[in-house]
């Protein structure tokens, strides 16, 4: 469906993007994922026909964003960080109008404003005026606007920015729906949320792909060792002890009181041993659950290690 | 077409939402009234002289003492109003990061800049339109010629489509709407005076400023003659704006 290959963009001497190749299958969801200034935004922009790349391709359906960039502006929706709102219009005005920029006509035209206002809540403001609504209903706006005219592909560039937190879970549940017959580019610094929404992550740092995989993927491959989180409910001073005499365990972490973070060696499955150790100490065993690397671990590892070995 | 059109209609919700559109037309109206009821009051009193004295009454005609001044004022009054109205086109989209939503929306940028062009005609159509309550005035009481005036009015609207055109090319240049105004009135107010070189330089470099001069095709139409010369220069004028406009916003693509 998107294809991106070598895609290089400089803004005179800087760089915002260098050499980003991915592919973005049909129905899928992608989040691209990176700290500020990363080059998502630059990457979203050329995706959505409005930049032209300095050197490399980018094609949508067989449509290359430069060439044929009227074919592609048809199937694409697009929310750019700013949300492009005229703040002296109404909400319905508004997005009536962003229908038929985008091509509809006639009765179409309202029956789909009226869809978008439904599916993003916006019946209360529909008839306020966009530069007075908090900044969630402005955000909203400028997804009913990128949703209008039911385009395959919707391109949101930081969706749930400035929202509050059920705004948020709804704005997520609605890419959710949309998730099932749409494709979709979105992208985040805010890591759950990618977890929560997308298939597959594409980490952009400083301008260069860090990483693509799926959530899975990414932190089995960055898995060097695995943790179990303990939790004991008798009180017991030797309980490092024990447990670091363990062949595989690498290390012993006491966290809170009667928790204790275990690092061990991959794929050891060493929550029979630690029960047995516990029965037999009478720990009192509540809990011993595996962890696995969070995104934000991941991330943190990607971003860091690589600036690590630059220096 | 269709789509000039839907850029045409947002614009102008936009200009008569909001107070800059009654601001600008009352100033606008203001001003030309004190002006035309001035050049009317002159007249009125040279006719009262003309009664007395027989012999002057011959040269008094209404096209010329007074709606060809009027319009002549009109069109000095529109140089310096034109570029609050044509400031926003782009300035305030590239701004408002509104640009984006047109940007990736299927429709060509030909579409968006005819569409701005367009409202903004209107708006200054409207304006227009409505001092023209003074020419009717002068039906009421006397008897004007029909065809300077209409050619008057078709030369001061193709004129003033020259100020817009600079006005949103100068809009497509800058985020900045004083810069966009400043720029539209320096260019066309250059354009206006740069006859006044045509004495100093040589007899060709001369003839070529005269033609260049906005305001010395308008006189011909005040005049009632409809010449080719004066439509192309009107008319290339603005498309060469418009495609000047055209080059600046596709090379933004490629910054």
């Amino acid at each position: 469906m998107i294809e991106v290959e070598n895609l290089t963009k400089h803004y005179g001497p800087r760089r915002a993007i260098n050499n980003l190749t991915f592919q973005i299958a049909r129905g899928e969801v992608v989040g691209l994922l990176g700290p500020n200034g990363a080059g998502k935004s630059t990457t979203m922009d050329i995706l959505s026909c409005i930049l032209s790349a300095s050197s490399g391709t980018a094609r949508i359906r067989g449509y290359d964003t430069f060439e044929h960039s009227f074919e592609i502006r048809k199937i694409i929706g697009y929310l750019p960080e700013t949300p492009p709102l005229y703040p002296d219009m109404s909400v319905r005005d508004y997005l009536m109008f962003a229908a038929q920029v985008r091509g509809m006509a006639g009765k179409q035209t309202g029956n789909a404003v009226e869809r978008v206002i439904e599916n993003c809540s916006l019946q209360d403001v529909g008839h306020r005026i966009i530069g007075r609504l908090s900044k969630g209903y402005q955000q909203r706006v400028g997804l009913a606007q990128a949703m209008v005219h039911d385009p395959d592909i919707l391109i949101l560039d930081e969706p749930t920015i400035g929202l509050d937190p059920i705004q948020i879970i709804e704005i997520r549940k609605l890419i959710q729906e949309l998730a099932a017959s749409h494709t979709i580019i979105l992208s985040s610094h805010i890591l759950p949320e990618v977890t929560q929404i997308c298939q597959r992550v594409i980490i952009i740092n400083e301008g260069e792909i860090a990483a693509v995989d799926s959530l899975a993927g990414l932190t089995a491959s960055l898995r060097k060792s695995e943790r179990l989180s303990l939790t004991i409910r008798n009180e017991n001073s030797k309980v490092a002890e024990e447990l670091n005499s363990i062949d595989q365990v690498l290390s012993v972490l006491p966290k809170e009181k009667n928790q204790f973070l275990i690092e061990c060696k991959l794929n050891s499955n060493l929550q029979d041993e630690i029960a047995r150790l516990a029965l037999a100490n009478q720990w009192g065993l509540v809990e011993i659950k595996p962890l696995s690397l969070t995104l934000e671990d991941v991330f943190l590892k990607l971003t860091v290690e690589e600036k690590d070995v630059q220096a | 077409m269709r789509n000039v059109w839907v850029i045409a209609k947002k614009d102008l919700g936009s200009f008569f939402n909001s107070p800059i559109f009654y601001i600008v037309a009352t100033v606008f109206l203001i001003i030309y009234s004190f002006i035309f009821f001035n050049i009317l009051n002159f007249f009125s009193f040279q006719s009262f002289q003309a009664g007395q004295l027989q012999a002057m009454g011959m040269n008094l005609n209404l096209n010329e003492m007074v709606i060809e001044p009027s319009l002549q004022n009109m069109s000095v009054i529109l140089l310096m109003i034109i570029p609050i109205i044509t400031m926003r086109s782009f300035a305030d989209e590239k701004k408002m990061k509104t640009f984006r939503l047109l940007l990736s929306s299927p429709i060509h940028l030909r579409e968006i800049i005819l569409g701005k062009f367009l409202s903004c005609m209107i708006v200054v159509a409207v304006m227009i339109l409505i001092s023209s309550y003074s020419v009717g005035f002068l039906f009421l009481l006397g008897e004007p010629e029909t065809g300077p005036v209409v050619t008057g009015y078709l030369g001061i609207l193709l004129m003033a489509g020259c100020f817009v055109s600079v006005g949103i090319f100068a809009s497509s240049l800058t985020e900045n709407q004083i810069i966009a105004a400043v720029l539209t009135f320096g260019f066309s107010l250059f354009m206006w005076v740069i006859g006044w070189g045509a004495q100093a330089a040589g007899s060709t470099t001369g003839q070529i400023l005269q033609y260049l001069s906005i305001v010395d095709h308008l006189e011909h139409f005040l005049k009632g003659m409809v010449d080719t010369s004066d439509l192309v220069y009107y008319l290339s004028f603005i498309l060469f704006n418009l495609f000047l406009c055209h080059r600046v916003l596709d090379s933004n693509r490629w910054r």
